[in-house]
């Protein structure tokens, strides 16, 4: 019976990573787009009728709703008016011992942002963090798709490749980190003896800032291909045989079939699984935090591990500057996706 | 799926090639993770040498074992992990339900906040989450910590389980309303225990989430026996002392269970994401 539903979950899944996905999504947004226009149309004793009609699902997802209220809705708003303040460590409500100390922070209106704006520190950061993401991210979509291309095909030896090659995902990423950490150790670390060994001068891996944001990419990279991997070897294995057979029939090169099949029919899951390592890369935060701390320097602190600096590292801790980087990441995030949605809806793709 | 594809046989040098590149890129995959093993079984004074393992000892883990906290921290961490997960995917699973099934007001709303809330930094929450926690003395408390990890749970659960009653189908609903139990019924009785595979692997991913946690429990939690396994393993590393040697066994204990689960649930794992993820 498990194993059953199980396969079922899988099968339908696979499905959804290939083409039928797409056409879901529509049909999926024309209802709900239908059920807004018969809501307005019925205004008067509506809502008592769509108290009648929808009270279990409201009930059911009331759980949910109270939760993201009180834990993210709440904090978000705070968020937001902290970074409005000049709140730090001395002068937030605080407990000394028995004795209770309330805030006097002020509310500064956007000063915080002015000078988070026009500190060069911010360009910095924000340069370094979309290099990080775009290089993150496309190195480890090619290096990917190109292994997921290779496990496509039938060869002796599949199965043992492919379990190898998933190997980093199974292993908590702090702990890779930390086995990297090890690996580029500069005076005993393996990597240099290697080097060493082939008469090659010791690479200060993560005390050079050039080198440290090689670093930090390679660590990222090994770390996210899995992932990516087994999305597009999903994504290959629900592209049909036949549509390979038929073009090589008609005497298509391995270059045009990958061109005219395999990309098209990998586009849903790509999208996806590209909207989603840009999110999660722009956000990385143990990486960097743990591999270099942000170092050399200041030279690998990407915009996230700079809020996280601002209000638990540096002394008095800066709660409001904290805030502040916060927001902004959030509407950076935010913008970029409402282009990727735009632009994925200009190719006709709704999703 | 797709088990026969007859393309134009691949000639001895193309083979070669590829067997080249796969046997690199496993090579470099598994590398660092078997060097850390090897390395928890050196004495610790060998740890950064790069022999192999001349006399195997398991001293790294005895000392682990009875000289640090680390026992601790690995039950502070199923502590958290444990209840962040069976909390999250038992409020999670309700909504997932709801939104799969029902067409209602407020649903479309409802699905892009729980899209969106998954891009949150966790830099715009940390600071309030932090204040707040201060305030209610539950700083350094394992409940503080489950209350921040619900919400990364908690929005994830809730989308990847709709992924899974997407493909659960409605015609089981239906005969369940025929027989007159009511929705609660219906999801109570006949879908969760279909959904169980679901429920199992979301959980999966909400504790692998929890357990790998670095950020929060890095700022939530101090003092030695407080700490998670991501705040542990870092007081092995410091900027001026390295304890190779305990950091390696430590990983090798921590990566373990991880490793084990993983193996059982990876297939769901992508299949459930990826099918949350374009479904939206």
């Amino acid at each position: 019976m498990a194993a059953d539903t199980s396969q079922s979950v899988v099968k339908a899944a696979d499905d959804g990573v290939g083409n039928d996905s797409a056409v879901r999504g529509r049909s999926r947004w024309t209802d709900s787009g239908n059920t807004g226009n018969t809501r307005n149309t019925r205004n008067a004793g509506g809502l008592r009728r769509a108290l009648a009609t929808h009270w279990y699902a409201w009930a059911m997802v009331a759980p949910v709703v109270l939760v993201l209220g009180v834990i993210i809705g709440w904090p978000l708003v705070r968020g937001v008016y902290l970074s409005l303040t000049d709140a730090n460590e001395r002068n937030v409500a605080r407990d000394i011992g028995a004795r209770h100390i309330d805030a006097t922070y002020e509310f500064i209106g956007l000063d915080n942002y002015t000078a988070v704006l026009g500190d060069p520190v911010f360009l910095q950061r924000l340069v370094w963090t979309v290099v990080w993401t775009v290089a993150c991210v496309s190195i480890t979509f090619v290096l990917g798709l190109t292994l997921a291309n290779m496990l496509n095909r039938q060869f002796r030896g599949r199965a043992a490749y492919r379990m190898a090659l998933i190997l980093p995902w199974a292993v908590p990423g702090f702990v890779s980190v930390f086995a990297w950490r090890f690996l580029f150790n500069r005076d005993n670390g393996i990597l240099n003896k290697v080097l060493d060994g082939g008469g090659i001068a010791a690479v200060p891996w993560l005390d050079d800032p050039t080198w440290a944001k090689f670093s930090v990419i390679a660590v990222n990279v090994w770390l996210g291909i899995p992932f990516m991997m087994v999305a597009l070897l999903g994504g290959l294995q629900s592209i049909p045989g036949e549509l390979y057979e038929a073009a090589e029939m008609d005497g298509a090169s391995a270059w045009q079939r990958f061109r005219h099949i395999t990309m098209p029919g990998l586009r849903t899951v790509s999208m996806t699984v590209i909207l989603l390592s840009t999110i999660w890369t722009f956000n990385m935060f143990p990486v960097i935090f743990l591999l270099t701390r942000g170092g050399p320097g200041d030279s690998t602190e990407i915009l996230v591990t700079q809020a996280f600096r601002e209000a638990f590292i540096t002394s008095p801790r800066d709660f409001a500057v904290s805030a502040t980087w916060g927001v902004l990441i959030l509407l950076l995030l935010m913008i970029f996706a409402l282009v990727y949605r735009r632009s994925l809806r200009k190719q006709g793709e709704v999703w | 799926m797709t088990s026969t594809r007859t393309r134009g046989s691949r000639s001895p040098l193309a083979s070669v090639g590829l067997h080249a590149t796969l046997v690199v890129a496993s090579v470099i995959a598994v590398f660092p993770v078997l060097w850390i093993l090897l390395t928890s079984l050196k004495p610790a004074q060998h740890a950064i040498t790069t022999d192999f393992v001349k006399e195997p000892t398991l001293s790294n883990y005895t000392y682990l074992l009875e000289s640090s906290h680390f026992l601790d921290w690995f039950l502070n961490s199923v502590l958290v992990a444990g209840v962040t997960t069976v909390l999250g995917v038992f409020i999670a699973a309700t909504t997932g339900y709801a939104v799969s099934r029902f067409k209602f007001p407020g649903m479309k709303p409802l699905m892009w906040t729980l899209l969106i809330t998954q891009m949150f930094p966790m830099a715009i929450l940390i600071v309030p989450l932090y204040n707040l926690m201060g305030q209610l003395g539950l700083l350094n408390q394992p409940v503080g910590l489950i209350i921040t990890y619900l919400t990364i749970a908690v929005p994830f659960c809730a989308w990847m389980m709709k992924g899974f009653f997407d493909t659960i189908p409605v015609e089981i609903d239906e005969s369940g309303r025929v027989d007159g139990l009511n929705p609660f019924g219906t999801f109570w009785r006949l879908i969760l225990p279909l959904a169980k595979p679901g429920l199992a692997v979301t959980g999966f991913y909400a504790f692998i989430t929890a357990w790998g946690e670095v950020a929060y429990a890095s700022a939530f939690m101090v003092g030695d026996e407080n700490l998670t396994l991501a705040g542990g393993l870092q007081t092995f590393v410091t900027q001026y002392t390295s304890n190779w040697g305990a950091m390696s066994a430590a990983s090798v204990l921590i990566a373990i269970p991880a490793a084990i689960f993983f193996v059982f649930a990876q297939r769901h794992l992508v299949a459930g994401m990826t099918a949350g993820a374009t479904k939206g």
